[in-house]
């Protein structure tokens, strides 16, 4: 079994409230990963460490170690290169102010591809990857922002996936979202996972057991369980996890 | 029974205020196209300022220049400053205290101190005499606290999903701000730079003192020039051309109301795109 993350000892601190304690965790290369827990359980903080988002954030600590293939993404590794490796679709989707065509090829272009039959082949490529280009292929050129919010959810994901990342981070990538976008999502994500590994940070249970593979259970910043999703929620080994997944908290 | 009443002569005073206010620029306005409109001849518009026609081309031309030229000076620094303030400058960092102590007092100044710090170094200090040129750098720094302030204001109304977005994507910190926190700010910040134009338009006490009187077309920046404003407030002082100073002032409020409007309708396609 191989691992495209290896977390290792990670602590958080948001100035002096720790939000992540001793995070031990391997995720398998392949599949999907979800991330389930009552708000402020430290899930998303886990996974905005995954790509080295919270730098933006001032006053945060990490200490700790976390592997990408191997690497120390803490390391010497180029924060632009390790975030075009490891891609990222945010909560409330975020096209650019521009054209459907341009916000796909935002990424390429920054990475240097600067051909236009490249960049054409490349944006037609992402967006069938992400099960949306029948319904824009004739609006290429017009605003992003003219498209729902599932549809411009599906673009966020065909961007990230345009600049050929390895892993992808979704952090609550359907909680803005109605029902059946919701459903076209996750089927996007069923057929996304044999390319990439994915994490997904779900408040959804049924969404977890659904479409991942392994799941871990976070409280209070820390792991309470860790294993496949279907051992999880069938025995759950802790009374906490028990205790959420039945809906007794959170 | 009270309560109502009170109620209602609140009402009563807002709609006096209301009206009062509409009311008063309703009266200028009509006043000076009133005195104007019938002044403004084809003759005003001469290449040539003499004694017996006071053309006002050779102003409205050198309000242009001198615009031009102190926008070139004070819009690059302006975005600069509000781009560091905004993108670059963490939180609490002192030197941004700094800035915005310094354009918080700029902007307070009334434009007679501008003049005089004009007249005092550029035109004496560094020799330039009056001339277009010192004008215009004394009209730039009387404008760039207004476009640092509104080009702060544009790049804060940024959502900051854009830029996690963008970062989200391996672009580094000058691309993101070059492609997408700038273009999406544009509007705002124009609409800063059309009011900043207003004020050169208006602006006389701190020209007289930095640009001069002279009302010819000015062939080098070097030379001294009159604005528009500058020149009506010379015709209306001599008292010999007052009719032709209200026919100035009528092309003047039209260039006002015009900028305001574009200004205005700038910063409305700003505030509906900022939403999208």
């Amino acid at each position: 079994m191989s691992y495209c993350f290896e977390i290792k000892g990670l602590d958080l601190f948001y100035g002096e409230f720790q939000a992540l304690k001793n995070i031990n965790m391997n995720i398998e290369e392949g599949g999907i990963t979800a991330y389930i827990g009552p708000s402020g359980c430290g899930k998303s903080t886990l996974i905005k460490t995954l790509n080295r988002m919270n730098d933006l954030i001032e006053g945060c600590k990490i200490t700790g170690e976390i592997k990408l293939f191997g690497e120390d993404i803490y390391g010497n590794m180029d924060v632009n290169v390790l975030r075009k490796r490891v891609g990222m679709v945010f909560q409330k989707p975020n096209p650019f102010p521009m054209s459907v065509y341009d916000n796909i090829a935002f990424g390429p272009r920054t990475h240097g591809t600067r051909s236009k039959a490249q960049l054409n082949q490349i944006v037609e490529e992402s967006l069938q990857k992400a099960a949306i280009w029948d319904e824009v292929k004739d609006r290429l050129h017009k605003s992003a922002l003219g498209l729902s919010g599932g549809q411009q959810q599906r673009l966020c994901i065909a961007r990230a996936l345009a600049v050929n990342p390895e892993v992808l981070l979704l952090d609550e990538p359907t909680s803005a979202l109605d029902p059946i976008s919701t459903g076209k999502i996750e089927e996007l994500l069923l057929t996304l996972k044999e390319k990439y590994s994915i994490i997904i940070v779900t408040h959804n249970m049924q969404q977890a057991t659904r479409i991942s593979d392994n799941t871990a259970f976070f409280l209070l910043g820390e792991v309470i369980e860790y294993g496949k999703t279907e051992d999880l929620f069938a025995m759950p080994k802790d009374k906490r996890t028990e205790d959420y997944i039945t809906g007794r908290f959170g | 029974m009270r309560n109502k009443r009170s109620e209602g002569a609140m009402a009563a005073i807002t709609w006096i205020g209301a009206i009062l206010t509409i009311g008063i620029l309703l009266y200028i306005i009509g006043f000076i196209l009133i005195k104007g409109l019938p002044h403004l001849k084809p003759s005003l518009f001469a290449l040539e300022y003499n004694s017996e026609n006071v053309s006002m081309l050779p102003a409205i031309i050198t309000t242009i220049i001198m615009t031009i030229i102190a926008l070139i000076i004070a819009v690059p620094l302006g975005v600069c400053a509000a781009i560091y303030l905004v993108e670059y400058a963490k939180r609490g960092n002192k030197a941004v205290t700094l800035i915005r102590m310094t354009t918080e007092t700029l902007s307070g100044i009334p434009s007679i101190v501008y003049g005089l710090f004009g007249l005092l170094f550029f035109v004496t200090y560094l020799g330039w005499g009056y001339s277009v040129l010192a004008g215009a750098f004394t009209m730039s720094i009387m404008i760039l606290p207004l476009i640092i302030r509104s080009s702060e204001e544009a790049l804060r109304a940024v959502p900051d999903s854009f830029r996690e977005g963008s970062f989200g994507l391996g672009a580094g910190k000058l691309r993101t701000v070059a492609k997408i926190v700038l273009p999406t700010a544009t509007p705002g910040i124009l609409s800063g730079i059309i009011l900043a134009v207003g004020r050169i338009v208006g602006e006389t006490a701190a020209l007289i003192y930095t640009a001069g009187t002279v009302a010819q077309i000015p062939v080098s920046p070097m030379q001294s020039a009159r604005t528009l404003a500058v020149h009506m407030y010379a015709l209306s002082s001599e008292g010999l051309h007052t009719n032709e100073a209200y026919a100035t002032a009528v092309v003047l409020l039209i260039v006002v109301i015009l900028i305001n409007l574009a200004s205005t309708k700038l910063a409305g396609r700003f505030g509906g795109k900022a939403q999208g």
